[in-house]
């Protein structure tokens, strides 16, 4: 491998990690926590929506975020010829 | 068949069944000792995970927890379940490529540092110490309270079921082990949930039936909630904080760093065969994890509920006055739950105003209004006291579930306190025997010498552990907050770090653990006493109010250890002379996951 292709790997690969932390942020701190009183004014079924961000919806979005990145790694993993055989 | 027959029964089958297992899994080398042989598959990694993950604590008390702390109670919840993700992404597939069998093996390559790799230990020995005390004490009140035996020959059973498959199977005996014991806690987990959540809201899964209507009453079970309680003076379910929500904040951050730093968990992932595998392992083993953390903030809502309305009956009228006097329940005529469990001393009756009736509230309620209608109805103070274990314990009873139910979690307690225990005790064996031993003790020791090495260490973790469970030190109560608290501000850095930055050097990484757990430990001793001893708080150095940093509480400060960490531990590097080429060359190989190789323990 290169050292050009092994930066711009580097450099993917951080560019996903930052995207997911940044909407894992968003829907456990942020929804969760944060804006949590003001979506309370919203209502999902009988829940208040920020308790249910908090208490249900913010661990949904951990088990997606965790089976995206792994698929979207083994994807640039194959771009650029990293991937184990 | 009576109660007690059918839970020695149960609890009976699911031993023999985790004895089975020891004895088809023995280890036979090393590798299989320390990492299962290394081709575990992701799925059943993330069940043996999870098992490992949810302790006696997770089973029996976190329910209760989030049933008395209402929403703030989401940051047990979103704290140890968001630290996976972490965990996925930035840890996880880095050290399986690494390949080497524990966490200080890695600080001790990465670091070129022996000194570093001692402090791993030392703190990883601490961490996992301080939790494993923990999981004793849990089996001991287990065996009590459900088989009728003493506290002390509870603890003995569990460490005689525990050595049989840790100390011959080692991680692979563990790691089988563990995905039996995962089916029967999630088993005893959601069946009471289930029937619970269809008798109270007719809908049979317990995470939607928490956001469902309560019977035909045309209100949401939550509102109806937030009603009941706030009319007996707590604070509001679904929107109550915990001190201010800065601290459930930052003592969320505190528990996912804390999660993703801890060594019993991060190991479980040498045991997989390839890169990918650990970051799909992290996946698998959140699913199972969340079947366990949805279902508890329904358990916990309802639990609640039903505790109010059965000393309270008029909590279940419409319009029901709740200060009447004939609402509130005679206490000869109590439900025969509320009896049994007086026994136990989780459940405690004083009868204040000699009316012979059970008042249930919130006697330090800050409201004047509610203050004068407590008064008014002749209340002198709540006359229960309600341990927060019970929400799950005594769950089953509660709402009038069959015996197998009842018998069914007590053996879902056991499993979840013996999975955990076992799990430290093979962290806590392999820091001893590969990484002082082997490592850096006695170098030229064979393959064969260093098993039985881990083996000995082990039996004497058990034994160790098993003292300090039935001899709880003053200190048992805190150590939730030490074991997350260390790994969020030592741990969790010092690995990031070595992944992160190529650049960080030795001396960085060893004054940012030291800083980072100092600081830490600084502020939780100071609230609760040096090691924990009582008398010994120094609160009065800094001013003498609790939370004196921005009213942040000290389970909480592991965020702050780690910030202190990072921040130092760049500073010194700065100062310091560079890292030698071949680890940043080093750093580079681990990035990419072509290469990977079985772990080992060679260098």
């Amino acid at each position: 491998m290169t050292d050009n292709s092994s930066i711009a790997y580097w450099k993917e690969t951080l560019a996903l990690v930052r995207n997911i932390l940044i909407v894992w942020f968003l829907v456990s701190y942020g929804c969760g926590i944060l804006f949590a009183p003001a979506l309370n004014n919203i209502s999902l079924g009988g829940y208040p929506l920020g308790f249910w961000f908090a208490h249900q919806g913010a661990m949904y979005c951990f088990i997606a975020m965790i089976f995206i990145y792994a698929k979207m790694m083994g994807k640039l993993d194959e771009k650029y010829d990293v991937h184990e055989d | 068949m009576g109660l007690q027959a059918m839970t020695y029964l149960v609890v009976g089958i699911t031993f023999a069944i985790y004895i089975g297992i020891a004895v088809w899994a023995r280890a036979g080398s090393t590798s299989e000792f320390y990492s299962a042989g290394g081709n575990v598959g992701p799925v059943v990694n993330g069940m043996a995970i999870g098992a490992d993950w949810m302790s006696a604590a997770s089973f029996i008390s976190m329910a209760g927890l989030i049933a008395n702390m209402g929403f703030g109670g989401a940051l047990f919840l979103m704290g140890w379940t968001g630290g996976y993700v972490l965990l996925a992404m930035l840890l996880a597939p880095y050290l399986r490529k690494f390949g080497k069998f524990t966490v200080p093996a890695f600080v001790s390559t990465r670091y070129y540092s022996k000194g570093a790799s001692v402090v791993a230990v030392l703190c990883l020995l601490a961490a996992s110490g301080t939790y494993i005390i923990g999981q004793m004490t849990g089996v001991g009140v287990a065996f009590s309270r459900f088989l009728g035996v003493s506290n002390s020959t509870g603890i003995y059973i569990g460490m005689g079921i525990v050595f049989l498959y840790a100390v011959f199977g080692g991680m692979k005996g563990i790691t089988y082990t563990q995905v039996a014991q995962y089916c029967v806690l999630i088993l005893a987990y959601t069946v009471p949930a289930i029937f619970i959540s269809m008798h109270l809201t007719g809908n049979p899964i317990p995470q939607l039936g928490l956001g469902s209507e309560f019977g035909h009453t045309g209100v949401s079970l939550l509102s109806k909630l937030d009603e009941v309680v706030t009319g007996l003076g707590f604070g509001k379910y679904t929107t109550q904080l915990p001190g201010s929500m800065l601290n459930m904040f930052v003592y969320t951050v505190s528990l996912m760093i804390g999660t993703a730093g801890l060594p019993h968990v991060i190991m479980r992932f040498f045991t997989v065969a390839t890169v990918k595998d650990a970051r799909y392992s992290a996946g698998w083993a959140l699913i199972f994890i969340a079947l366990l953390y949805t279902t508890a903030p329904a358990v916990a809502a309802m639990a609640r509920l039903n505790l109010h309305a059965t000393v309270n009956t008029a909590v279940l009228e419409d319009n029901g006055d709740l200060f009447a006097p004939e609402s509130s329940i005679v206490y000869e005529t109590r439900p025969a739950w509320m009896n049994r469990w007086e026994v136990t001393g989780l459940l405690k009756f004083e009868d204040k105003n000699g009316d012979g009736r059970v008042q249930y509230y919130n006697e330090n309620s800050k409201d004047a209004a509610f203050q004068a209608k407590v008064a008014a109805a002749g209340w002198k103070g709540s006359e229960l006291k309600v341990n927060q274990d019970i929400m799950v314990l005594a769950n089953p009873e509660i709402a009038l579930l069959p015996n197998w139910v009842i018998a069914l979690v007590a053996a879902g307690g056991l499993a979840a306190a013996l999975s955990t225990a076992a799990g430290l005790l093979l962290a806590i064996s392999s820091a001893i025997s590969h990484d002082l031993f082997k490592n850096i003790w006695f170098k030229d020791m064979t393959e064969s010498q260093e098993l039985m090495a881990g083996k000995i260490a082990m039996a004497c973790s058990i034994v160790v552990a098993g003292y300090l469970g039935l001899n709880p030190p003053g200190f048992a109560a805190g150590t939730v907050a030490i074991a997350f608290g260390l790994a969020a501000s030592s741990i969790f850095p010092c690995l990031m770090m070595g992944i992160f930055s190529k650049t960080m050097n030795k001396e960085g990484a060893i004054a940012g653990m030291l800083s980072g757990l100092g600081i830490t430990m600084l502020y939780v001793f100071a609230h609760k006493g040096l090691f924990f001893i009582k008398g010994t708080e120094f609160l009065g150095l800094f001013g003498g109010k609790a939370n004196f940093f921005f009213g942040i509480s000290p389970n909480a400060f592991g965020a702050i250890g780690a910030i202190v960490n990072f921040a130092v531990a760049f500073a010194v590097k700065n100062m310091t002379p560079p890292v030698p080429e071949h680890i940043a060359q080093m750093v580079e190989d681990v990035r990419i996951p072509r290469g990977s190789k079985a772990v080992d323990g060679a260098h």
